[in-house]
């Protein structure tokens, strides 16, 4: 089905989720890590708007923004399905892409990274934890009984944040708190297709070390 | 006929950008439906109940069930009533390309726009103002020379962007700024818009937004 390229960064939960999406679906890309420090001139080229990863070239045509691009994915290769043939059941998945990216993760990156108030930040993060938590149900994945596009835009969740909170020291996402989420992100770890397009946890574990100070139990 | 409109609610508010995307692809469409206008310092028990995570409008409520986020809904309608009118482009890579930009839209235009009508003009407008022109000439380059972002079909772009032009006047007013020399194609493309009654039915008189900035900006104390 044509030339498919990806322009990312392995550090990045964005580009990952791509990645998940091309590697459910048996998509052969070539795969391009982006020094974002030093962005190269194809990326420029092909996100001029935002001059961010993850991008994906399908023979020659970019599309930006990972969600975007998980939709275009689900649209072109139609095996291995991430989101229902139900119009209903889109929107709600939609719905929760949209909770997540736009609420939920930029929450919780405050909850780690707040200079003022920061039981305010962390106690948000939790509530919208528990939003989660609630949606998730009984069920053993967000799209049901296999992954979904809802669980892909949460990868962040699964292997990130239990990163950031060995980093830092601050428990966000405990099993006591967040049970049903916390069996989905064993769920989701398990899963080999994710276990493949992970990046090596060195990686973001690296990262993380220069960018937070460990917190305190005790604040 | 009015158990027949109850099967489509939209729960509103008249001066939202977001409501007016809903009722322009209810419009699209044909499709029947009951308005509700919500007071948003005191919200319905039907408001929090079935938009209990954001507590927000527009909510669309089909058959007793809630969608929520305009975009989300407009997406809903294109794929639920495919019969007439359709939305989005067929092609991925167009529906690639409408979504892109309507997230542009959602991420750069309210957020911007907002700083002119409800914060006090400092040194910070000129920037705002620059940054705003700025995207709106970067939608002005995806229009290109079509005469909808859809092509010769009004569609999913198109909706996404319209409903920020009822808010133009007031931004220009209290902004003190002026879009269409900087901008003609777009108000071109803007006015070519609102010759659809679909739109023209479904956006507010921007004067009407210029007088709600006004007395909201007393309530809030900006002057």
């Amino acid at each position: 089905m044509g030339e498919v390229q990806l322009l990312g960064a392995k550090l990045s939960p964005f580009t990952c989720r791509v990645e998940i999406a091309l590697n459910l679906k048996g998509i052969k890309y070539d795969f391009v890590e982006e020094d974002l420090q030093n962005k190269s001139p194809l990326l420029l080229k092909y996100n001029p708007v935002h001059k961010k990863v993850p991008v994906l070239v399908h023979n020659g045509k970019p599309i930006a923004e990972s969600v975007v691009i998980l939709e275009y994915i689900e649209e072109t290769w139609k095996d291995t399905p991430i989101l229902s043939g139900d119009p209903y059941e889109r929107a709600m998945a939609r719905f929760w892409v949209n909770f997540i990216d736009e609420k939920c993760m930029l929450s919780i990156w405050n909850a780690f990274s707040a200079k003022e108030e920061p039981e305010k930040a962390i106690k948000e993060a939790c509530e919208n934890l528990e939003l989660l938590e609630n949606e998730l149900g009984g069920k053993k994945f967000f799209g049901g009984d296999s992954l979904g596009i809802v669980d892909i835009v949460a990868c962040f969740l699964a292997f990130w944040l239990g990163i950031v909170q060995e980093v830092t020291g601050l428990e966000l996402l405990t099993r006591e708190k967040f049970p049903k989420l916390s069996g989905w992100v064993d769920q989701f770890l398990g899963c080999r297709i994710v276990k493949e397009s992970l990046p090596p946890r060195e990686l973001p574990l690296g990262f993380y070390r220069t960018r937070f100070q460990p917190k305190n139990a005790s604040t | 006929r009015a158990r027949m409109t109850a099967e489509v609610i939209l729960l509103d508010f008249w001066p939202s950008m977001y409501g007016m995307r809903v009722r322009v692809a209810l419009a699209e469409k044909g499709i029947e439906y009951e308005s509700r206008e919500e007071d948003l310092r005191n919200k319905s028990a039907l408001l929090l109940k079935m938009n209990p995570v954001h507590k927000k409008i527009p909510v669309l409520i089909h058959n007793g069930k809630p969608v929520c986020e305009s975009l989300v809904a407009v997406q809903y309608i294109d794929e639920t009533w495919k019969d007439k009118a359709p939305l989005l482009p067929s092609d991925p890579y167009g529906k690639a390309q409408a979504r892109f930009w309507a997230d542009f839209v959602d991420k750069k235009l309210y957020d911007i726009g907002r700083k002119f009508v409800w914060e006090k003009q400092g040194e910070e407008g000129e920037a705002a103002k620059k940054e705003f022109i700025d995207c709106l000439k970067l939608l002005e380059g995806e229009l290109g020379n079509k005469p909808y972002f859809g092509g010769e079909i009004f569609g999913y772009l198109d909706i996404a962007l319209i409903t920020f032009y009822s808010w133009f006047y007031a931004f220009e007013t209290f902004g003190n700024f002026s879009i269409e020399p900087e901008c003609p194609k777009l108000i071109e493309w803007c006015k070519r818009c609102m010759e659809k009654e679909t739109v023209s039915k479904s956006l507010p008189d921007p004067h009407k937004i210029h007088d709600f900035v006004t007395q909201y900006r007393k309530v809030l104390g900006v002057e």
